[in-house]
């Protein structure tokens, strides 16, 4: 059993696991649910036994470093990360139907990541650029913030739906979205997930610094990826302040979550392909 | 300027609304230059963009936005926001912290967040003195006022965290304050002393030293106060043909003595009196040192040659030189020696750069190692403003944490005698983590219950 097969399995796990959560938004049956968590706990499970292998096996190459090298283990490493996240998220608070807006967004990463052509699955050396401690803490905390974003992300388009939802069936038809969470809280838990991403996203941009400096000789240069992740705090941070000091609540904060999850997914995305930069190494 | 002018100029800058606009702002303005390229020459903007769009991109300081007077100014802005905001709120936050909690009326109690009313069969000082045990008990320092209708306690607990949100205020004030600090434009036009700080860079060929080092931007070459030296330098390579190290090893001579002597490779600079050297590129020369030993004699030589000349080692009595390279671009990979002793014919054979070859000859056997030389790229910071920099970074992550995290408390009880017993009832807000407060709170008064 190699690593490569354990992913495939986590793969499945999650597609599955996203399909029986979506029957549960849309049958409202608990049993359903229930499987679909199983399922979200058993791939992150594997996937997590998938990472250490992954993990053992570059040592065995000699190549050893941590899986977290490049595109293809950023994006096992993101849904790992937001599953995780996600999970907590639904054993805290008690909110499993969640799971149908998180868990499909990592079923596609991690697709993704196996079937695109412009991903290379292969464990490599590390460039002498990546050769540092700070690689793992960068990394690490950069991803845990993308995890909170996305499931934010994922909670606003909840709140955005429950909200028409209830909008225009005000006849007694019962509606698509009753077995979603009530507004206030889907609204509480978007800001709480925002809260928590900000400050990993922070101590991302923080560590990321100090590691440009120990490498390149400067710790901020406005390279697009640079540039982008502080655009992306600047839309949070604005996020946090108008609901803190001008009390914007629901919709509003809702559609920031969106939006800010678009600036998490062209930080981590779509600067690698779309621009050119010093982090092109990520991008195959 | 009138006063009411300097106020409203004073309540703008105060304004939330205005931070929102330059948070908005300066997102939307740094995406120009994601997708703009920058610092490349003018010409490129011209032939890409056309004439008269990089003139107004000129104009604008487009190819170089994020120096650019507009977005300096928006910055400036911002800072002053910040400050001003700050500032001005300060004061308030010190107001709701002297409040006296034992002000309210036990009549306004109820209309607390958390509120709840029970009841105790012991009469007035048992019961208080029971309340008063049991806050002190759960870490709560009560204070306690006679209210003339009963007995009235208040605590309260993390009343600092409110200063949470101006430690990562102040955080980002020291960390621009750094970057000022540390800039090398604001060295060389504000502070006329481009030694301050800068960001330069040298191209140094194996066995040369320099003094000096060429400033990125102004080109000035700036003084080190010391030499460094080049003694060698190497990359290494994966099996795979990937490079897996660049090493210089340095020198640095101060006052004409050697100091220190270190191997610089990227993520492994080198600080030297404040100035750090960063490994950063590298160029092949089409020079080669040889090293060329007699075996049996142990007599040594080293030279540095190039191609397509014949050189003389009196001292061995041989003679030798490169007839042929093999190179991946201007990395050479082998090389064709040619090499006599003037005993019958030469030889000539192929030896990798950077591996011994054995030579048998009629006068004797010799050992000739032959390696392309280079110069090492290194860049060279000195940036006095970077602790200022990670100190602030430090303090954001503190003050994070304290103003998301942790929050402010309060809990009020009142202990009013009836005919039988006495009435106790309980109050409290938190100014964050809502949830976690209440559950504390009914806790709290569980324990009073039982």
């Amino acid at each position: 059993m190699d690593s490569s097969q354990l992913f495939g399995i986590t793969m499945m796990a999650y597609l599955l696991a996203s399909a029986f959560y979506l029957g549960l938004f849309l049958f409202k049956n608990e049993r359903i649910g229930q499987i679909g968590m199983l399922l979200a706990l058993g791939g992150a499970a594997v996937q997590t036994a998938a990472i250490g292998l992954r993990w053992y096996e570059s040592y065995q190459m000699g190549v050893g470093h941590a899986p977290l090298t490049n595109m293809y283990e950023s994006l096992v490493f993101f849904a790992w990360c937001t599953t995780w996240f996600y999970l907590a998220l639904e054993f805290r608070f008690k909110t499993r139907v969640m799971g149908a807006f998180v868990m499909p967004c990592v079923a596609v990463a991690m697709a993704y990541a196996s079937f695109s052509d412009r991903i290379d699955a292969r464990i490599n050396p590390l460039i002498p650029a990546l050769q540092s401690n700070w690689l793992i803490a960068h990394v690490v905390t950069c991803f845990i913030g993308y995890a909170a974003f996305a499931v934010a992300g994922g909670l606003g388009v909840m709140y955005l739906l429950k909200q028409s939802a209830a909008n225009d069936t005000k006849q007694d038809r019962p509606s698509v979205t009753g077995s979603l969470p009530a507004l206030k809280i889907i609204d509480d838990l978007t800001y709480k997930a925002i809260v928590f991403g900000f400050m990993w996203l922070s101590a991302g941009i923080i560590t990321g610094a100090i590691w440009a400096n120990e490498a390149w000789g400067t710790y901020w240069s406005w390279d697009p990826k640079e540039t982008w992740s502080i655009i992306t705090w600047f839309l949070y941070a604005l996020t946090l302040h108008a609901r803190f000091t001008r009390g914007w609540r629901g919709r509003r904060i809702a559609w920031l979550a969106i939006l800010g999850f678009v600036a998490v997914f062209f930080t981590y995305f779509g600067v690698n392909f779309l621009l050119s930069g010093l982090h092109s190494y990520g991008s195959a | 300027m009138t006063t009411q002018k300097k106020n409203s100029i004073l309540s703008l800058f105060a304004s939330v609304q205005l931070a929102l606009f330059l948070l908005f702002l300066l997102a939307a303005t740094s995406i120009i230059g994601t997708l703009i390229p920058q610092n490349s020459p003018p010409a490129f903007y011209v032939e890409r963009f056309g004439q008269k769009t990089a003139r107004f991109f000129q104009l604008l300081d487009i190819p170089d936005m994020y120096n650019s007077w507009w977005f300096l100014g928006l910055l400036t802005l911002f800072t002053l926001n910040l400050i001003v905001c700050s500032v001005e709120r300060i004061p308030q936050v010190v107001r709701i912290l002297r409040r006296d909690g034992l002000v309210v009326s036990p009549e306004q109690l109820h209309k607390f967040p958390l509120f709840r009313e029970t009841r105790s069969l012991e009469a007035l000082p048992a019961a208080s003195d029971r309340v008063a045990a049991l806050l002190e008990a759960q870490g709560w320092s009560a204070r306690e006022a006679d209210k003339g209708s009963g007995r009235l306690y208040f605590a309260q607990k993390g009343g600092w965290t409110r200063f949470g949100v101006y430690v990562v205020h102040s955080s980002i004030l020291i960390i621009l304050a750094g970057a000022l600090i540390g800039s090398s434009a604001v060295a060389r036009k504000l502070l006329h002393n481009p030694q301050f700080a800068f960001k330069g860079s040298i191209m140094l060929p194996e066995g040369e030293s320099t003094n000096h080092i060429i400033a990125f931007k102004s080109d000035d070459h700036l003084d080190l106060g010391f030499h460094l030296r080049c003694d060698a330098f190497a990359i290494e390579y994966y099996p795979n043909g990937m490079p897996k190290t660049y090493r210089s090893r340095v020198t640095v001579l101060d006052n004409g003595q050697a100091v220190q002597t270190a191997d610089i490779e990227v993520n492994q600079p080198l600080t030297y009196k404040g100035v750090t050297f960063y490994q950063s590129s590298y160029q092949p020369y089409q020079n080669y040192r040889v090293s060329l030993k007699k075996k049996d004699t142990n007599a040594e030589t080293t030279a540095i040659v190039t191609t397509a000349k014949q050189v003389d080692w009196p001292g061995g009595g041989v003679s030798y030189g490169i007839i042929n390279r093999e190179s991946q671009g201007e990395v050479t990979r082998r090389l064709k020696i040619w090499f006599t002793d003037n005993q019958g014919d030469p030889s000539v054979f192929w030896v990798n750069n950077n591996q011994e070859a054995t030579i048998e000859r009629p006068s004797g056997t010799y050992l000739l190692t032959i390696r392309q030389m280079y110069a090492t790229g290194l860049q060279a910071t000195k940036d006095p403003g970077v602790w200022l920099v990670y100190g602030g970074c430090l303090l954001m992550l503190v003050g994070l944490y304290i103003a998301f995290f942790l929050s402010h408390r309060k809990i009020y009880v009142f202990v009013q005698p009836e005919e039988k017993g006495s009435r106790i009832l309980f109050a409290g807000e938190a100014n964050k983590n809502k949830v976690g407060f209440e559950s504390k709170f009914s806790e709290l008064i569980s324990k009073l219950e039982k």
